[in-house]
């Protein structure tokens, strides 16, 4: 079996005494589409953000593409990384936010070049060639020069994508994306997240669209008070529910 | 047209620019023919209907302006024709060479304070913020005590420390060998005083006002630029810190304003300053008003010259803020229409 993107086992988060993950195990494959899904509270978002260590985690072991996310293991223990040398490891996973989190201070185009020129220390022209590139391909080449208040909701989170796709991640991971937008708004981004998927980028996606997540997603994980409570392709997990938890909830949501 | 009409005639011109009108409101639409697809329901109703607006007048105001412009007018005169102020002697003091170096030591006063105050004073908010205990406890300790003790009494305290420690030395701790730089009284010239006296003041009111703007920043800011890949110090520099520029800056200009003007209690160390070269020149000539004037008029150009600095700076790191603020939006709708 080859490595997977993101392999997870047992792992464990714990904020204060509330314990938000009580032993997560999943994989998700390369090329592949996961989509977590599940009451607010149940731990999808707190272990996305674990996937880049956004959130540190307490026990198990969680790796992307075959490294260790946040530590280094010696002698069979882990030891935790400094803060800059886990930054270095997050270049691999791009994130976007349910918030879209563009710099506010920066025009679209800053925003994209950022990172790539001054983390990853690539040539500013190149990036700018592949910037304009990927604008294009989420149908905003011409509003590099706006400032991110100047957009809807839609395009800022349009624009956040690019940003992150700039860095040139293998995997992408995205955040409840479109629980922020207008419903009018949603479907420009979903359509850009699919196009992606398409193209064979390895995705994980917090999400309360269940249309998306069937029609997309090769894996739905459905979380619930900090457990996989069910996992398998869209068709089974959304079609056929085994559990009764996973029954209810999507009765309430559908 | 009716209140029933109206409304219908409001809730009817949205479809028209959508989809094909239903029958119940294609009626009304036809009846507002000329809409345009731009134009909001509320415009092009008060445009059908056309009757002229009387707006509302305000008598009060026009009262309070005239008595207002007539008191400062009369003012003004006496300011200008009463004898007393001896306008002669401001005018020919104003660029006495005295008074220029005061003007100019003022300035270099306020610069160096300001920046080493700033310097110093983000520092210590970045203390305040940090996780460890007692970086933050150093931190508040220090604005507790600078902040809560007169600056004047600073200054003189700064002037006289060779009491405390006659000699100043490097050294190591518990009776180490020591290199003594020299005797206190000889470092620390009233000018040295008045630099360390300003600026420790200054940094304590700086890393207040530095410390809000920095939570003033969303948290989200933080997680992009970490989940970007960016190491501390470059988002603090790129990204955290050019967003708290926008908060930092109005009472930071308020900072060197009052910094400005509170040089003048530098005057007490006998500091040649703006102030001190004005009191010299009128022990002298007993023109104790008009050298007064003087200084007043070299301290409100130079904090004009300043606060004009201060709005350019302002609005360099409002970009992609002042944008969505309401002023500009009337503005934009305004040319719009």
């Amino acid at each position: 079996m080859s490595t997977a993107m993101v392999e997870a086992q047992g792992v464990r988060k714990s904020f204060g005494p509330v314990e938000i993950l009580k032993g997560i195990d999943l994989r998700v494959e390369k090329g592949s589409v996961t989509c977590l899904i599940g009451p607010s509270g149940s731990g999808k978002t707190t272990f996305l953000r674990c996937i880049n260590h956004l959130e540190k985690v307490d026990a198990g072991r969680l790796s992307v593409d075959g490294s260790l996310v946040g530590y280094a293991e010696r002698n069979g223990k882990l030891y935790e990384l400094k803060e800059d040398q886990t930054a270095q490891a997050r270049l691999d996973a791009g994130m976007v936010f349910q918030r879209f989190n563009l710099f506010p201070h920066m025009t679209v185009m800053e925003n994209i070049l950022e990172a790539p020129v001054r983390v990853q220390k690539r040539p500013r022209a190149e990036v700018l060639k592949e910037a304009q590139v990927l604008l294009d391909r989420v149908g905003l080449g011409h509003r590099g020069d706006s400032y991110p208040q100047e957009l809807s909701g839609g395009q800022q989170q349009r624009i956040a994508i690019a940003r992150a796709l700039a860095m040139k991640p293998k995997l992408m991971l995205f955040d409840e994306p479109t629980s922020a937008l207008d419903p009018e708004l949603v479907g420009e981004v979903l359509d850009v997240m699919k196009d992606l998927a398409e193209e064979g980028m390895t995705m994980v996606v917090v999400t309360h669209e269940l249309a998306f997540a069937r029609q997309v997603s090769d894996q739905v994980v459905f979380m619930d008070q900090g457990v996989v409570v069910e996992s398998g392709p869209p068709e089974q997990v959304l079609g056929s529910p085994v559990h009764e938890r996973t029954k209810s909830f999507l009765s309430k949501v559908l | 047209m009716s209140g029933d009409q109206l409304k219908d005639a409001v809730h009817g011109v949205p479809m028209v620019s959508g989809t094909t009108a239903a029958p119940t409101t294609a009626a009304s639409a036809t009846a507002l023919g000329v809409t345009s697809a731009g134009q909001t329901p509320s415009s092009s109703a008060t445009h059908q209907v056309s009757m002229p607006v009387v707006p509302l007048r305000y008598p009060g105001r026009i009262t309070v302006a005239v008595i207002l412009v007539v008191v400062a007018a009369l003012a003004a005169a006496d300011v200008a024709l009463n004898k007393r102020y001896h306008w002669d002697v401001v005018v020919g003091y104003l660029f006495a060479p005295q008074i220029l170096s005061g003007a100019g030591l003022t300035l270099l006063l306020t610069v160096v304070s300001m920046t080493a105050g700033i310097l110093l004073g983000t520092a210590l908010a970045v203390m305040r913020l940090s996780a460890n205990p007692v970086l933050s406890t150093v931190s508040r300790g220090y604005i507790w005590f600078f902040r809560g003790t007169p600056l004047l009494v600073q200054l003189i305290f700064w002037y006289n420390i060779a009491a405390l420690y006659p000699v100043i030395a490097l050294g190591l701790p518990f009776g180490g060998p020591s290199w003594v730089i020299g005797s206190a009284n000889v470092l620390i010239t009233p000018l040295g005083a008045a630099i360390l006296g300003l600026s420790l003041n200054e940094a304590a009111y700086m890393a207040e006002i530095i410390r809000g703007g920095i939570g003033s920043v969303d948290k989200g800011q933080y997680e992009a630029a970490r989940a970007l890949g960016m190491k501390r110090a470059t988002m603090m520099s790129r990204i955290i810190l050019p967003q708290a520029m926008r908060v930092v800056l109005p009472p930071t200009g308020n900072q060197v304003v009052s910094m400005l003007k509170g040089t003048s209690l530098v005057s007490v160390l006998a500091i040649s300053d703006l102030l001190y070269s004005a009191q010299i020149i009128y022990a002298t000539n007993y023109q104790t008003i008009a050298l007064l004037i003087v200084a007043s008029l070299w301290y409100l150009a130079l904090t004009t010259v300043l606060s004009y600095f201060q709005g350019k700076l302002e609005k360099r790191y409002g970009r992609g803020f002042e944008l969505t603020s309401g002023k500009t939006r009337k503005r934009r709708k305004r040319s719009a229409a």
